[in-house]
């Protein structure tokens, strides 16, 4: 198998190019990080690297399994508290970290089984996460009386759980994580999951999943399990999630509702939309630029008429009618034409990006 | 006796508010095919416009009958001209032209009332049954949902319109080939199917609470309903209606009302997983 992906390993082309410039960026990111931003921007990263891996899941997803998921909120909620549950019974984060990595994908799994056995598609799985979305954050809502109670931990409702512990290193329960220990780690498994993921995409399974989504019909007939490989996609999708909610609560030591609810399910599917379907790096920067914007929204006083819903309304209205394949995509069509030099030297090199092939075309 | 008096009302009352959230649904999205995330949204439009209407000394009757369903239609044709028409065919990118619709009108409404909860005072006063005292309007609100069914059911299979509107959703180029104009055809639909999710606002408006983020608790269990109910839209949305309504009902009696909504999601993803037709793919199959 590692042979056959060696093949595939062109240096030459715009991917293996692209892969090494944003492994130098990231890389570069995490060693220089603590040293550029000071201690509060620090912790703001935190946040903003626990919502590009959330952008990297349903990008991952959607973008490679073709399953439009309006509830990913649903998993990263679920990490967080399963996290903040596990450390605050347990007095220790390995286990509670791993947890709050495979019940979210157990539940996905659970949730794929029956949406992709049942053969539900497009709008159905669209549905039907959604109402998943829906029912949890009500529930959790509704979960601030006594009787709440997980072991130590108790629910608390639509005020959330607070104070909840640091992680600390596995196996030495008394070392917790600095702020800048948890950038790195944060950070760290950013790298991890893309490259990951990338690592994926290259292997028998990646290539079938996008086979899938180019083609179910196809897939199926040459002997493919199409609902088995969603399944597990779609679980995969579900456990990054879960470790995107898990660094969401190393950020502030906090936890509530609002991880799950529907304002939540939109940006991340805004994010994706905006940076690309069908890439990796674009949701991520999407998610970034979004939440800088909400931030900046939040600051200002429009006399009370610009509302968060009306940017956002029509920051998706702008991209689907105009912009329809993200930026993602579109920079890199841009660059293939006016930029003579990120032009690969191998015509018949791998075509997988949409862009890159417009490009050529271009040519 | 009173209890189970009451509780079959509550049951039917259940249904009623189902079905009628997934009247217009079950136009565009059952028999359409146009996904329309802004569903939620039109359903609170047309709960302002009687909140409004019925506040600045309309009568309640004209706000809710006629001013709700005419002006979400409008809405809904404006929509349909200016962006839905654009993406149809394509559901996934209709899905997040509608989403983001949805999100834009919510801004809209929230820029001009605010993010307050409004409503109005259901007309008509109470009776009791024994302790129990219960409003006037929400029995007339079965009653209205059993007409507005009967309604669709006879406009879309006894009359010229509905029988073109129809062979359309069935063979858009055979339709243009004997003269009609499918573009024209799918305008029409779409604002009736938009104008009978004002009424259900509007219908709905009093007893409910009208806040901007009203319709996402409206749009999940409506697409539920109307994708179990399958392709006959009408009948399978009436069948799925009365099916969810009681278990959300009766969950709902005995338990929360939290609990009610899983209770319905539950059953609906286990129903299609046994059905994945939905309810008219194996029986009623020759229904509307």
């Amino acid at each position: 198998m590692f042979n056959s992906m060696l093949k595939t390993f062109d240096f030459n082309s715009w991917n293996t190019r692209g892969l090494m410039v944003t492994g130098a960026i990231m890389l570069a990111l995490l060693f220089l990080g603590p040293t550029i931003f000071d201690l509060f921007t620090l912790l703001k990263v935190i946040l903003f690297i626990a919502m590009a891996m959330l952008a990297l899941s349903l990008a991952f997803i959607w973008g490679f399994g073709g399953i439009l998921c309006f509830g990913q909120s649903a998993f990263f909620g679920l990490g967080g508290y399963v996290y903040a549950i596990g450390v605050i019974n347990m007095g220790e984060s390995t286990v509670p970290i791993l947890l709050a990595i495979f019940i979210p994908a157990a539940f996905a799994m659970l949730l794929g089984y029956f949406m992709f056995y049942g053969r539900l598609n497009d709008v159905y799985l669209a549905v039907v996460t959604l109402a998943v979305t829906l029912i949890l954050y009500a529930f959790i809502r509704s979960t601030s009386g006594e009787e709440w109670v997980i072991g130590k931990a108790r629910l608390m409702g639509f005020n959330g759980i607070s104070s909840i512990p640091d992680p600390n290193w596995p196996g030495f329960p008394d070392s917790l994580l600095w702020p800048d220990d948890k950038f790195y780690v944060a950070m760290a498994l950013l790298i991890l999951v893309y490259f990951g993921l990338r690592f994926l995409l290259r292997t028998h399974f990646g290539r079938v999943i996008v086979a899938i989504k180019e083609n179910e019909t196809r897939a199926e007939l040459l002997g493919y399990d199409v609902r088995f490989y969603k399944m597990i996609t779609f679980t995969i999708g579900g456990g990054i999630a879960g470790l995107a909610g898990f660094l969401l609560v190393t950020f502030n030591n906090f936890v509530n509702p609002d991880k799950f609810a529907l304002a939540l399910a939109a940006q991340i599917i805004m994010w994706v939309l905006i940076g690309g379907v069908g890439t990796l790096i674009g949701p991520m920067l999407g998610s970034l630029a979004l939440l800088m914007l909400y931030n900046w929204l939040g600051t200002q006083n429009f006399a009370g008429w610009l509302n968060t819903y009306l940017v956002f309304g029509g920051i998706i209205l702008l991209f689907v009618l105009a912009v329809p394949q993200g930026l993602q995509p579109t920079a890199q069509m841009l660059a293939l034409r006016f930029l003579p030099w990120t032009r690969p030297t191998d015509e018949g090199g791998d075509s997988a990006r949409n862009g890159a092939r417009e490009g050529r075309a271009g040519d | 006796m009173d209890t189970a008096a009451l509780l079959i009302i509550e049951v039917l009352n259940g249904i009623s508010s189902l079905a009628l959230t997934c009247a217009g649904l079950a136009i565009i999205f059952g028999m359409m095919r146009v996904i329309n995330f802004a569903h939620g949204e039109f359903m609170m439009l047309g709960g302002y416009t009687t909140v409004v209407a019925t506040n600045a000394g309309v009568n309640i009757w004209v706000s809710m009958l006629i001013l709700s369903p005419l002006v979400v239609g409008v809405i809904g044709i404006l929509a349909e001209r200016f962006l839905i028409r654009f993406f149809y065919g394509r559901l996934v990118d209709t899905l997040i032209a509608t989403w983001g619709l949805s999100l834009l009108l919510i801004g809209i409404v929230t820029s001009i009332f605010g993010n307050y909860i409004t409503g109005v005072s259901a007309p008509m006063g109470n009776f009791s049954i024994g302790q129990y005292q219960l409003s006037v309007y929400r029995l007339v609100l079965i009653g209205l949902t059993v007409i507005l069914f009967a309604g669709i059911y006879l406009a879309f299979t006894r009359t010229k319109l509905g029988l073109i509107a129809r062979g359309t959703m069935q063979n858009a180029d055979q339709a243009a080939a004997l003269g009609i104009s499918p573009p024209k055809v799918y305008m029409v639909t779409f604002g009736i199917g938009a104008a009978l999710t004002g009424l259900a606002g509007g219908l709905l408006a009093p007893i409910s609470q009208i806040i901007p983020t009203v319709g996402f608790t409206y749009v999940a269990q409506a697409f539920i309903t109307v994708i179990t109910a399958g392709t006959g839209a009408i009948t399978g949305t009436i069948v799925a209606s009365g099916v969810f309504g009681t278990v959300r009902q009766l969950v709902t009696y005995e338990t929360t009302p939290i609990i009610g909504g899983v209770a319905l999601l539950i059953v609906a993803v286990l129903l299609l997983r046994i059905l994945p037709q939905g309810i008219t793919g194996k029986i009623f199959r020759r229904s509307l």
